[in-house]
């Protein structure tokens, strides 16, 4: 291996500031520091530094994303051929090999777009490349419907980076989840393309449709029930991730087995992730003691496990840029995001999928809720020093 | 006594190379010297030239805006140079010892029978005021302070720091001369904050609270915060226990005795004890053939690896640091550093094979294993501070320079040392302390 680190640093006068490669310095830095943990030393301050850096971080939440990933993919062969009536003659391995093969071109649409802005955003800035795209790079994937044209990918991602992120200053300085705002993107861009049955399970050639097979995910079904008894999706297939929505967010365990990652590392906040099925909780419960329609009525935890509340309140509210920064903040920040979730998919009948909108709308709202627990903690403090003047 | 105060935030890190409880005395260094830099913030001013002759308690220098307050010289000799930096700044001023120099001689009488003005004037003359310092800031405390207070911390929970139960083993009795004398210098208490089994219990003529924790429950400003939290306006002091002791001395011989004891630890060292020699004593002198023979760099710091300064061989302990860690300098690649497993990477997170064994002790280095990048996590610094304080607001109002919000957020009850462990475990590689000392730099420009 020495052959390369002699290379990266054989090359590295030749993107300095001046050389001939400048242009390069930071695809040359991104590939050196990824490929070598740099050889810098403690200047001032502590001499000794955690051996956790953004890359380890963000390694760890995309690790965290496995188990959804591989049954995202699973899923998406699943429903094709329960689509086209052929799942009992095809064997599992054949089943995922085509999820694999329907997902992966997302994946790197979405990977090659973001990095490549990443890389011309660090040149321009004069900054390291941020791993934050890391995580972006593998969200975007996950809350897209498995039929979106890769083309709406890329432009999704490119704006998620340009206008959800760099305009900003960045990693860690952006105001939105960069996923959410892609996914916000194409929702809003292309409504048509975006929504209806069709869009949820990949048919590929195929042009005939079992009869008895609706691509309708949970949530629709639910919407457009007249009575609580049409609402019959299988609890078992919506807790495993073997129902229609986008590609990462159908399974509920593979995403709990994340959520375990994430806690158990600490890299995770388990407040928000508690507090937001908590307010799920509670709106759903509110909802069914009022319940003057068939959505009403749907038992509150059945939300949890349909579309994207587990996704979001485990990986997108988390986001520790976007969302609420103080301890007591992220549990009201959590909590209102599983209020609002629950509150626009059963009431707003435009929106079939309220956590995207109310992860967005907390994101804007976190610095505010900040603003106020600081300023309490403040005039506690203020307190303090009348009470010792006395 | 009062309860005991549990602090639960806080890491201690497990680093190698503790210091054995052996005890060995140093000789005489041929050359001692004095280092205005270890002062944050004071301006020197020369009261001698190279070749004077000084005894041990001569002025060496002074404040420039509190004449009164002198440092002295720790032996008595010639002073054969007075090193300059950038911009002529002092940076140290170096003694030729001569042990027949004698020493100039103090009042010798019990502190109980003198004024609190008397035991004042005896410190300031004798050098010994520079060992009290204040807080708000950590500087080097103003004789015309009103302290509230006095507070010592009897322990230190940093990594591989020295045991002061060991330390002051058969000095009780001086140090107990030295509390008697600070006690006059306050209206208030004397505080000492003290651990488990600490022989400290049995000082009189001080208010005793014992705390329990992890790394920082040994700083003095988490052991004020949790006594006597400072607001605007309050002065307390804060003394080093072995600089307590000087005061003892000075007292009990009418001399002055810089001796000191200094932990010699850390993984670099091949028997790592404590060694009693005399403060601004050349690194050299104390290390000398003792470190492991290595084909890598080394670092040697003076001080505790969270707060100490890196120091060459050549240069001279530090005026407040009672220990000298070695530890690899580390400044080389790692290959996929990151993405390793980590049986044998310490980390505050848990996303290390090692947080599986919270007993082992690790070999640690300088490298700062990673860029530096923006605030992207929260809540981690909230982990390591335990005080009613937030350091990631704090630290944000002293970046965009807002005086009225570090007021409010609590710079006046903080120093670096307090928010070391957040720069060690800052995943975004922030210079924490920088920042910190930078914001209080500020307060002291504007508000005096």
């Amino acid at each position: 291996m020495k052959f390369i680190k002699d290379f990266f640093e054989k090359t590295e006068p030749l993107v300095q500031k001046g050389a001939k490669y400048h242009w390069l310095h930071s695809v040359h830095d991104g590939f050196f520091t990824f490929l070598y943990v740099p050889k810098s030393t403690s200047k001032t301050g502590t001499h000794i530094h955690d051996h956790i850096d953004l890359k380890r971080t963000m390694t760890v939440v995309v690790l965290s994303l496995v188990p959804a990933i591989l049954m995202g993919m699973y899923n998406t062969g699943y429903q094709h051929f329960r689509a086209i009536g052929e799942l009992a003659s095809t064997g599992f391995i054949e089943v995922f090999i085509y999820g694999l093969l329907k997902v992966l071109p997302v994946i790197i649409v979405s990977y090659v777009v973001g990095l490549g802005l990443e890389f011309v955003f660090a040149q321009l800035r004069g900054h390291e490349i941020n791993e934050g795209f890391l995580v972006s790079g593998i969200l975007i994937p996950l809350v897209m419907p498995i039929e979106t044209p890769l083309w709406m990918v890329a432009i999704a991602t490119a704006f998620a980076v340009i206008l959800g992120k760099e305009v900003f200053g960045g990693t860690g300085m952006n105001i939105w989840n960069p996923a959410l705002v892609a996914r916000a993107f194409l929702f809003f861009a292309y409504p048509a393309q975006m929504s209806g049955d069709s869009v949820w399970v990949a048919l590929g050639n195929a042009d005939k449709v079992v009869d008895s097979f609706s691509g309708a995910t949970p949530m629709a079904q639910a919407a457009a029930a007249t009575s609580v008894n049409d609402i019959n999706f299988s609890v078992a297939d919506a807790f495993l991730g073997l129902i229609p929505g986008s590609i990462g967010e159908t399974s509920t365990l593979a995403i709990l087995l994340g959520a375990v990652i994430l806690i158990v590392t600490g890299i995770g906040s388990w407040r928000i992730m508690i507090s937001t099925v908590a307010g799920g909780v509670f709106m759903g419960v509110l909802l069914n003691i009022f319940a003057v329609n068939a959505y009403m009525e749907m038992p509150f935890w059945e939300h949890l496990i349909i579309g994207g509340f587990a996704f979001g309140a485990v990986f997108m509210a988390t986001d520790p840029v976007s969302a609420a920064q103080t301890q007591k903040g992220k549990w009201i920040y959590g909590f209102l995001i599983g209020v609002l979730a629950i509150l626009i998919r059963v009431i707003n009948p435009a929106f079939p999928e309220g956590m995207m909108l109310a992860i967005l709308l907390m994101n804007t709202f976190a610095p505010l809720i900040d603003h106020y627990v600081v300023g309490a903690h403040v005039k506690r403090r203020m307190k303090r020093a009348k009470v010792s003047a006395n | 006594m009062s309860e005991v105060i549990k602090l639960r935030k806080g890491l201690n890190i497990k680093l190698k190379g503790s210091a054995e409880k052996v005890l060995e005395t140093l000789p005489v260094p041929a050359t001692v010297a004095l280092k205005p830099t270890d002062f944050p913030g004071l301006t020197p001013k020369l009261s001698v030239k190279a070749d004077n002759e000084v005894k041990a308690g001569d002025a060496l220098f002074y404040d420039k805006y509190h004449p009164e307050v002198v440092f002295t010289s720790p032996v008595g000799g010639k002073v054969v140079s007075i090193n300059r930096g950038e911009r002529r700044k002092i940076l140290e001023i170096v003694i030729e010892t001569n042990e027949n120099a004698g020493s100039v001689e103090f009042k010798k009488t019990d502190p109980n029978s003198l004024s609190g003005d008397e035991i004042k004037e005896q410190l300031l003359k004798s050098g010994l005021w520079p060992f009290i310092k204040r807080r708000p800031y950590g500087i080097v405390a103003s004789p015309d302070d009103k302290p509230l207070a006095i507070f010592i911390s009897t322990f230190d929970t940093a990594p591989l720091a020295p045991d002061y139960n060991f330390v002051l083993d058969g000095q009780m009795d001086t140090f107990q001369t030295g509390i008697n004398a600070l006690k006059k210098l306050t209206d208030g208490n004397v505080y000492l904050g003290v651990n488990e089994n600490s022989a400290f219990t049995s000082v009189k003529n001080v208010g005793i609270n014992q705390f329990s924790g992890p790394h920082p429950a040994g700083n003095v400003g988490i052991q004020i915060h949790h006594t006597k939290p400072i607001n605007k306006g309050e002065v307390v002091w804060t003394v080093n226990v072995q600089d307590v002791l000087f005061i003892g001395r000075l007292f009990e011989s009418g001399k002055v005795d810089f001796s000191r004891i200094i932990a010699f630890a850390g993984s670099e060292v091949e028997k790592p004890k404590y060694y009693k020699t005399i403060l601004g004593a050349p690194v050299e002198s104390a290390i000398k053939g003792k470190l492991k023979k290595a084909d890598y760099k080394q670092r040697i710091i003076s001080g505790n690896v969270l707060t100490g300064t890196r120091v060459k061989q050549q240069t001279f302990l530090g005026f407040y640091d009672s220990m000298v860690t070695v530890i690899p300098e580390g400044d080389d690649y790692e290959f996929l550093g990151w993405a390793t497993p980590g049986a044998n990477k310490f980390s505050a997170s848990k996303t290390f094979l090692t947080s599986l064994f919270p007993k082992k002790e690790y070999e640690m280095n300088a490298n700062m294993h990673g860029g530096d990048r923006a605030f992207v996590l929260s809540g981690q610094y909230e982990k390591f501070v335990p005080m009613d304080i937030l350091p990631v607001y704090l630290l944000k109002a002293i970046l965009v320079n807002d005086i009225d919000k570090m007021e409010q957020l609590g710079i006046y009850e903080v120093i670096e040392e307090d928010f070391a462990l957040c720069e060690y475990a800052c995943t975004s590689k922030i210079k924490v302390q920088d920042i910190l000392r930078t914001g209080i730099n500020t307060m002291i420009k504007e508000l005096g």
